[in-house]
């Protein structure tokens, strides 16, 4: 199974992610969005970024994780590439989000997200499996 | 994407299309879209339309669901749609309407250059722009502020930074509200935003932001162009930006806070990026002074870059001030909630204007203009792409339908993946290169997502715009060079 596929949007960016279970499709939709933001292949790294969150519904958890995860890479300058999943349910999560600084990275870096929208927001079951879809403001 | 929108597009007449009320229960007015008979085939090809029949579901909602020619598919509101709300009666604010980027806006400069004076030195001067404007993902500024400055520059806008040196008060006076907007309310503005917007004052940002040289290539209004100082020839320099991530942290915090409104108030609309509230409500006023805090910024942002342009300038030419002429035409918003007074059925009302992609267009008389502008109504500046052309237009009387809005720039065609696609193995740069433009940008795949064909012609939008009587065309400009995130 993939990891995720882009969704054309003709202003912005959507991805489509998907796993067996909830946690590895919030580890993958985040992998996806990182993907976007910059060149993940080969990027070791040592930070350990606890996250703690909570929303209103599965679909807007995973906006509020994502939108977490932008949050500390702006104000930390942090580029994340893998993502424990530690505790989820429907309306909190636990997490530890593991990357490297911007630093001599800088030139790894590709688009510039400004924000995960609501936009066709979805998160469903698929024959066991789950997708999500979100849309970039990019 | 590939789908067609089989909705109900009515003609109205040569530059106007309805979406009838009846398009889908819960609209509250028609959808109106300004296009031609081939524009509008090119916006059946995305969602675009769909959106401006889900606006059309806001509260409070006056006259129509408007969507200028440059619209495409957004979040929420499509990109290029513009919803004014009456505010007595029950009308709503909508962050989503607003857009992430608050205050994305342009800025024109006049230059006494003539395009024989920049050619020679032109490639000195892209570079020079280039390494003096910080610009790409995440960069920071060589502006920094402590909080409590950022408290004043949130109020206080392109006069805060003026006063600390980075301008002149004519400046001011060229920008809209000039340069800050009442009633911003840094109480209301997240930790969050301001840690977010701290760094970053005196940046470009990236993906369509840019900073260009450009020499006007023909002109439209002889009059107009006078009272401007513009003339065939001559160059300009545009600056496009916003508020940078202090917007974006203020419009998540909200979207996320008013998803909860809907239920508060009762509100019915199709897609949670709409999420609403009440503009008398203490959300909705709470939005309104932290969204003014980012329109602040924003206009802060861009007198900063316009100040960094023009060191850079001085600097390339070794001419002082004086002899550069660089003097702002005018900057103006295109992502923005105001609160604006229309007679409405012979009644006047106060509305709450979203201009989402959507440039601000007051015609000649209008009390808001600078003296200067009163006759000729005020500046609209449109970028194009950066291989085509931009526009500096006016606005009219006639635009009093479109609670004077009109376009925004050339709009999207084509997907950034898509683009990219594309662009696979040829060099954009070498391509603008043998066109006689020179382009440089900080992020890998920036010139591929926004090379030219990925977008609609300008010159097709801005005839749509001119010939449907929303704003009138004074002139044109082609880029020389242009720098980019």
């Amino acid at each position: 199974m993939e990891r995720y596929e882009i969704i054309p949007h003709t202003a912005d960016i959507g991805i489509k992610a998907y796993g067996k279970n909830l946690p590895e499709l919030f580890k993958n939709a985040a992998y996806g969005m990182f993907e976007i933001i910059a060149d993940l292949d080969g990027l070791k790294g040592s930070i350990k970024e606890p996250i703690e969150i909570k929303a209103d519904n599965r679909e807007e958890l995973l906006v509020a994780w994502l939108g977490e995860l932008l949050y500390h890479f702006y104000t930390k300058q942090i580029i994340f590439f893998d993502f424990d999943i530690e505790e989820i349910g429907d309306t909190a999560l636990k997490a530890k989000a593991i990357g490297r600084h911007v630093g001599e990275n800088r030139n790894r870096l590709k688009t510039e997200i400004k924000a995960v929208t609501y936009h066709e927001l979805k998160v469903e079951q698929k024959e066991g499996n789950f997708v999500s879809t979100v849309i970039f403001d990019v | 994407m590939s789908d067609i929108w089989q909705g109900a597009l009515e003609k109205i007449d040569g530059y106007r299309w309805r979406i009838p009320k009846s398009h889908k229960a819960g609209m509250r007015v028609d959808g109106i879209i300004y296009a031609d008979e081939e524009m509008i085939k090119d916006i059946r090809r995305d969602k675009a339309a769909e959106q401006v029949a889900n606006v059309a579901f806001l509260p409070g909602i006056v006259n129509a669901s408007l969507a200028m020619p440059d619209i495409h598919w957004g979040f929420g509101f499509p990109i290029g749609g513009v919803a004014a709300t009456d505010i007595e009666n029950g009308g709503v604010i909508s962050p989503g309407g607003v857009g992430y980027d608050i205050n994305c806006g342009v800025r024109l400069i006049k230059t006494n250059l003539k395009e024989q004076d920049v050619k020679p030195k032109l490639k000195d001067l892209v570079y020079g722009l280039f390494n003096n404007v910080p610009a790409g993902v995440g960069s920071k500024g060589d502006i920094r502020i402590d909080e409590k400055e950022e408290r004043q520059l949130l109020v206080e806008g392109a006069g805060w930074v003026v006063k600390k040196g980075y301008g002149k008060s004519e400046d001011l006076e060229y920008t809209e509200e000039k340069g800050a907007v009442k009633g911003a309310n840094p109480d209301a503005v997240s930790d969050r935003a301001y840690e977010r917007g701290k760094k970053q004052s005196g940046t470009l940002g990236s993906g369509n932001h840019f900073m260009e040289v450009q020499v006007i290539d023909q002109v439209y209004d002889e009059e107009a162009a006078n009272i401007f100082g513009l003339e065939s020839g001559r160059v300009t320099v545009m600056i496009h930006s916003g508020s940078r991530g202090l917007g974006y942290q203020i419009c998540e915090d909200y979207t996320q806070g008013m998803i909860k409104c809907l239920q508060k108030y009762n509100i019915n609309v199709p897609d949670r990026q709409l999420a609403c509230a009440p503009v008398n409500s203490d959300e909705g006023q709470a939005y309104l002074g932290a969204m003014r805090c980012a329109a602040n910024y924003a206009w802060a942002n861009r007198q900063c870059l316009m100040f960094l342009a023009r060191r850079v300038f001085e600097t390339v030419f070794g001419m002082g001030p004086k002899d550069l002429g660089m003097d702002l035409i005018y900057d103006v918003a295109h992502n923005i909630a105001k609160i604006e007074k229309y007679v409405i059925d012979k009644k006047e009302k106060t509305l709450c204007v979203h201009r989402k992609g959507a440039t601000r267009a007051f015609g000649p008389g209008h009390p808001d203009l600078p003296v200067k502008y009163k006759k000729i109504g005020q500046p609209v500046i449109i970028p194009g792409d950066m291989g085509r052309n931009s526009y500096l237009l006016v606005g009219t009387k006639k635009a009093e339908e479109t609670f004077y809005s009109t376009c925004h720039g050339a709009g999207r065609m084509m997907s950034r993946s898509a683009a990219i696609k594309v662009g696979r193995g040829r060099s954009i740069s070498a391509e603008l290169e043998k066109k006689g433009i020179i382009v440089k940008s900080t992020g890998r795949e920036t010139l591929a997502e926004e090379m030219p064909e990925a977008y609609k012609d300008v010159n097709k939008v801005v005839n749509i715009v001119h010939e449907a009587g929303i704003s009138k065309r004074v002139c044109r400009m082609r880029p020389l060079g242009v720098i980019k995130g």
